[in-house]
């Protein structure tokens, strides 16, 4: 039941998407019915374009992410060291919470404008959740699970790769999923130093005051993040 | 096969070992025993080196065991646990073969490796393919020591193995180790605080407290140990009664007999204790009935075998 429900679910998200990239003029005639838009600006970027940079740039980012995350929290594991954990949490707390904005701002002066930035930035800002959660999964398999693997005299690797990754995945997952959905909506802020995405629509429609094009750029930001919330999930 | 010298443990403050000195001949099972924070256990991990020991010596197949590679010697040594810790992803089979996919053995000698396992311990075949969370907590700690001897190792180490299983369950794995043990000989070492499975199990007791073996001897010999005060104490004041556990009254050479009056549902294979404890109800003998023989059994032929064992 549960999995005919995610799949119908996500079936929507995904017409939805396309139907709002593809066909927006249907729903630009439905829109202006409730508001009041001057809706002037000749567009540069179609929205399927804005939608391909967008994705671009937010798997980019995550994938690296996943690449950093992962191999800091592996390296933490097979140290079996407390020290290297506490220090790698702090680094990726201090990570999490400087905001995206500034880590852009900081960024451009060193690496000029465009989606380089951005990227660096939702790469950093997505290290954490994938970080922690992989080490607290790693972190909650039973003890005596780690005993009875250690016990038969598995290694340190072969520990990681047979017992321990396969028993943390779902929170491995969890964390991807996290960082994903915030980088998604995250994604946005790039605009505002050149980089491509449905943000740049979002900045042009705040400038010119048209409320109907920051609807229309917004919401596939939505359904996106609600997309991948969906489909990130383990089971 | 193990040797121990001289060997200590600190955790902290603690002492967990205060100068071991122990030797385990090959194929026997030493039980040791005590009240936690003894030291027993830390003494059997020491021997696999979960526990890396503060000073002494432990030889292994008549080498240190900081010789070997720490893997190779565990996987020379076969492991149990208390929560047995099956690998719940896994199934029974991937769990008892996890070393051996390790040393890339092929798919057919595990198969067949894992199906001699499992009729050894007399779980059906077809458990192959079930997962850890459908197993009773019996045939997990059955999976759990086909794991163990999976690589067929000469040594086992058991750490309170059956200690989580309810009295019923237990009793049933230890005869069934019991069994797999006289068939395969392994040297086990095996730290229980059941006075009663260490009666059972062991051919050798090493009673210990604070860090130390206070006595090591085999379990008959433990009746005698009424002047050290803490040892009969552990061991409790009915020792000599668990005692009759541990033997069949086959082992009481019982005469045959023509004429009976009635007979009680014993036979040869029973063991002692239920033996005395029909003894209890009736006024002189009883008799029962074992492959159409008629066996006589009195409160005599029991105190006798006491008097014989004691003097072995």
């Amino acid at each position: 039941m549960n999995r005919i429900l995610k799949n119908r679910v996500t079936l929507i998200y995904t017409l939805l998407f396309l139907v709002w990239i593809f066909q927006f003029d249907w729903i630009k005639e439905t829109l202006l019915f409730f508001l009041d838009s001057k809706n002037t600006i000749v567009q540069r970027s179609s929205l399927f374009e804005l939608a391909y940079q967008h994705s671009y740039i937010v798997l980019l980012s995550t994938t690296l992410s996943i690449l950093i995350g992962l191999s800091l929290a592996i390296w933490v594991r097979l140290s079996r060291s407390e020290e290297l954990k506490q220090i790698v949490l702090q680094f990726s707390t201090i990570g999490e919470t400087l905001p995206t904005a500034a880590i852009i701002a900081l960024s451009v002066p060193m690496i000029g404008y465009g989606n380089v930035p951005l990227v660096l930035a939702l790469c950093i800002y997505g290290i954490l959740p994938i970080v922690r959660n992989t080490i607290v999964g790693l972190n909650t398999i039973p003890s005596e699970v780690q005993e009875a693997a250690q016990g038969l005299g598995l290694t340190r690797l072969e520990q990681l790769i047979r017992i321990d990754l396969p028993l943390a995945l779902p929170a491995i997952l969890t964390g991807i999923r996290i960082a994903t959905v915030i980088n998604v909506s995250a994604a946005t802020i790039g605009a505002t130093v050149g980089a491509g995405g449905f943000g740049v629509m979002i900045i042009a429609g705040i400038r010119t005051y048209d409320t109907l094009m920051i609807i229309q750029a917004s919401v596939p930001v939505i359904v996106m993040a609600l997309w991948f919330d969906r489909v990130l999930r383990a089971n | 096969m193990i040797q121990l010298r001289n060997v200590t443990k600190k955790y902290d403050k603690q002492e967990a070992l205060r100068g071991i000195d122990l030797n385990i001949n090959e194929g026997e099972c030493i039980v040791l025993i005590g009240p936690s924070g003894c030291g027993k256990s830390s003494l059997l991990k020491s021997i696999n080196r979960m526990i890396d020991i503060d000073s002494g010596e432990i030889r292994v197949f008549n080498q240190s065991i900081e010789s070997y590679r720490v893997e190779e010697l565990r996987r020379k040594i076969g492991y149990c646990i208390q929560g047995v810790g099956l690998f719940p992803h896994l199934s029974v089979k991937e769990n008892i073969a996890i070393v051996l996919r390790v040393l890339k053995w092929k798919e057919e000698d595990i198969d067949q490796r894992v199906n001699e396992l499992l009729s050894m311990t007399e779980l059906p075949l077809s458990y192959i393919n079930k997962r850890p969370h459908e197993l009773s907590g019996g045939e997990a700690q059955r999976v759990g020591v086909c794991r163990a001897l999976a690589t067929n190792p000469s040594i086992l180490l058991m750490d309170e193995p059956f200690g989580a299983l309810d009295p019923l369950t237990r009793e049933k794995v230890q005869l069934a180790f019991k069994e797999i043990q006289k068939k395969l000989h392994k040297t086990v070492v095996f730290v229980t605080h059941d006075v009663e499975e260490a009666i059972l199990l062991a051919d050798r007791i090493a009673l210990m407290q604070e860090g130390k073996i206070l006595h090591l001897d085999t379990p008959n010999k433990f009746m005698n140990l009424d002047k050290n005060e803490y040892g009969s104490d552990f061991l409790g004041k009915d020792y000599s009664l668990r005692l009759l556990k541990r033997f069949t009254l086959a082992d009481l050479n019982l005469k045959e007999v023509r004429s009976f009056n009635s007979l009680v549902n014993l036979s040869l294979g029973s063991s002692v204790k239920d033996g005395l404890s029909y003894c209890l109800n009736a006024e002189q003998s009883i008799y029962f009935n074992d492959n159409n023989h008629i066996y006589e059994l009195s409160y005599n032929d029991i105190y006798n075998f006491m008097q014989r064992i004691n003097h072995e």
